[in-house]
């Protein structure tokens, strides 16, 4: 089952692999403590720290990683697209503090066998964490190397039993003012809605991450857990879970909601399928000059191709 | 005398923002910490149409502000206005071609012709250049009566560039819907004026070239 997973296209061997660099934990710390974004925003680096612990027992899995270079720390805690802390590319990391990741209840419901309210730690805790190194392709046209912690989705759901019914996994964010200030804005619907089909959650690439960096998810990162989906477009890994809903109809995600013209159910990364409104043929990596071109399905076809076989992508994007 | 110090006040002021992004720029690339964001690119897109929206804003609402409070000082900045408004379109037109898509001249005119945004843009680039170009005293003189003519392409340029502004973004509307009002303020007055000076002209009061 563990295939090597890096293509001739994505293998940049001559680049350092910084994964070492940030497993050797003092130069991590040497380098989080220049966490110069956070801090021009009015957060100090010892803040930004505190925020997050560190986690045990993770095992990385270099099969699921790629030895691209990393982005930095710095730049995946400081540049997200989060509307729920404000539609600026800097609000969550200033707003975000006001989310409290603990405790924190997951409703499970729909056609499933076990369905409840469940703590986060039961959830998570009886797995294994792993790491893996995935690429992150923006539908803006930016994309990042991170190193996220979490367990495979496939085995939180195997858990959790869906019944033959279930047909599709909805996913829901918070919805709590006092916690989420962007939500006194009306951007997008709230609560935040994604949603996969039942083979795209059940692959192996799917992760429901609760960290990165080798710490608990930041809270602007979607704190304490999201989905991480790496061969369709960032606004499909779904933030700050509270909902997760096994259903027969495909779910109607927030942002097809919002443009059905620009923004579709399955959300593959396709250099072919532009935006409306830009080129979907490449992509700035964050901390590149140049622009590079965009792989289909984000470099990862080789694992997740055979799900979309006879489908035309061009009306499926 | 006292024209030129405020003249040089408003000089300074226009390029304050690009001196901020000069300094910005400068501690980026010395590696220290700066407000361009990560992704400095896309911050210094919309950093610099933005005060080129401002600028053309600025230029449209001399008239009103000279009507209504009867501030006639402020004619001698519109020709500023309007040039600064030219100069952060460069800007923001060279960091298009340069800094984002690197002379990658297929795709760029790919953008500007398949994205209906990108295409309001640029006609209002392209439209602002004869009134950059025209707007010194000596083609003032030369193109007399023309010359107001072709100046109110200004009002298609703040049309195009508003919708470009509104088109381009993603789901936060709050930004271009502000520069969409202000637009239809400023042009809802003239043609309110317009109206009004029709209904003058029978007393003739009306004398079209101070108007504009």
């Amino acid at each position: 089952m563990l295939f090597r997973f890096l293509k001739p296209s994505d293998v940049k061997s001559a680049e350092i692999t910084p994964e070492k660099i940030y497993h050797n934990r003092r130069e991590f710390i040497q380098a989080t403590v220049g966490l110069g974004a956070i801090a021009a925003l009015g957060l100090d680096s010892s803040q930004a720290q505190a925020q997050t612990k560190l986690l045990e027992n993770i095992t990385p899995n270099a099969a699921y990683s790629t030895d691209e270079k990393l982005t930095s720390f710095r730049v995946v805690a400081s540049y997200n697209n989060f509307y729920e802390f404000g539609t600026k590319k800097d609000d969550p990391v200033r707003n975000a503090h006001s989310l409290k990741p603990r405790p924190w209840t997951v409703k499970v419901d729909g056609h499933v066998e076990n369905p409840g309210d469940y703590d986060i730690d039961d959830l998570i805790r009886p797995h294994d964490l792993q790491e893996r190194i995935y690429r992150m392709r923006c539908v803006e046209a930016w994309s990042m190397v991170i190193p996220w912690v979490g367990i495979p989705l496939a085995e939180i759901i195997n858990k959790l039993g869906p019944t033959s019914k279930a047909r599709y996994i909805r996913f829901e964010t918070l919805v709590d003012k006092g916690q989420m200030p962007g939500q006194n804005s009306r951007v997008i619907r709230w609560p935040y809605v994604e949603g996969l089909r039942m083979d795209e959650a059940m692959n192996p690439l799917t992760l429901m991450a609760v960290g990165l960096y080798g710490r608990d998810l930041p809270n602007q990162n979607g704190a304490p857990m999201r989905l991480v989906v790496p061969w369709k477009y960032g606004f499909k890994g779904i933030k700050s879970i509270v909902r997760i809903s096994f259903v027969k109809n495909r779910p109607r995600n927030s942002w097809y909601l919002k443009a059905p013209s620009e923004y579709g159910f399955f959300a593959n990364v396709n250099p072919k399928v532009d935006h409306p409104r830009w080129t979907q043929a490449n992509e700035r990596r964050l901390g590149e000059f140049r622009r590079r071109e965009t792989l289909m399905f984000n470099g990862y076809a080789e694992e997740v191709a055979h799900m979309y076989s006879g489908m035309n992508l061009q009306k499926y994007f | 005398m006292r024209l030129s110090y405020i003249k040089a006040v408003v000089h300074f002021l226009a390029l304050l923002p690009a001196a901020w992004l000069i300094w910005q720029g400068w501690l980026l690339y010395d590696g220290q910490d700066n407000l361009l964001t990560a992704n400095p690119i896309k911050y210094i897109h919309h950093y610099t149409g933005d005060w080129a929206i401002r600028f053309i804003l600025m230029s449209l609402a001399i008239m009103p502000l000279r009507k209504i409070f009867g501030w006639n000082i402020v004619i001698k900045f519109r020709r500023m206005m309007g040039l600064y408004a030219f100069f952060y379109v460069i800007l923001h037109l060279l960091n298009f071609v340069v800094l984002d898509y690197y002379f990658d001249w297929p795709i760029i005119l790919k953008e500007i012709i398949k994205r209906p945004a990108i295409t309001f843009g640029m006609t209002g680039i392209i439209l602002l250049i004869p009134l950059a170009v025209t707007s010194t005293k000596g083609w003032v003189r030369r193109l007399g009566k023309k010359w107001v003519k072709l100046h109110k392409l200004i009002y298609v340029i703040g049309i195009l560039a508003v919708t470009h502004n509104f088109m381009m973004v993603k789901a936060d509307i709050f930004q271009p819907m502000i520069h969409i009002s202000i637009l239809t303020l400023l042009l809802g007055y003239r043609l309110y004026d317009k109206f009004r000076a029709g209904k003058k002209t029978y007393t003739g009061n009306s004398n079209f070239l101070q108007r504009n």
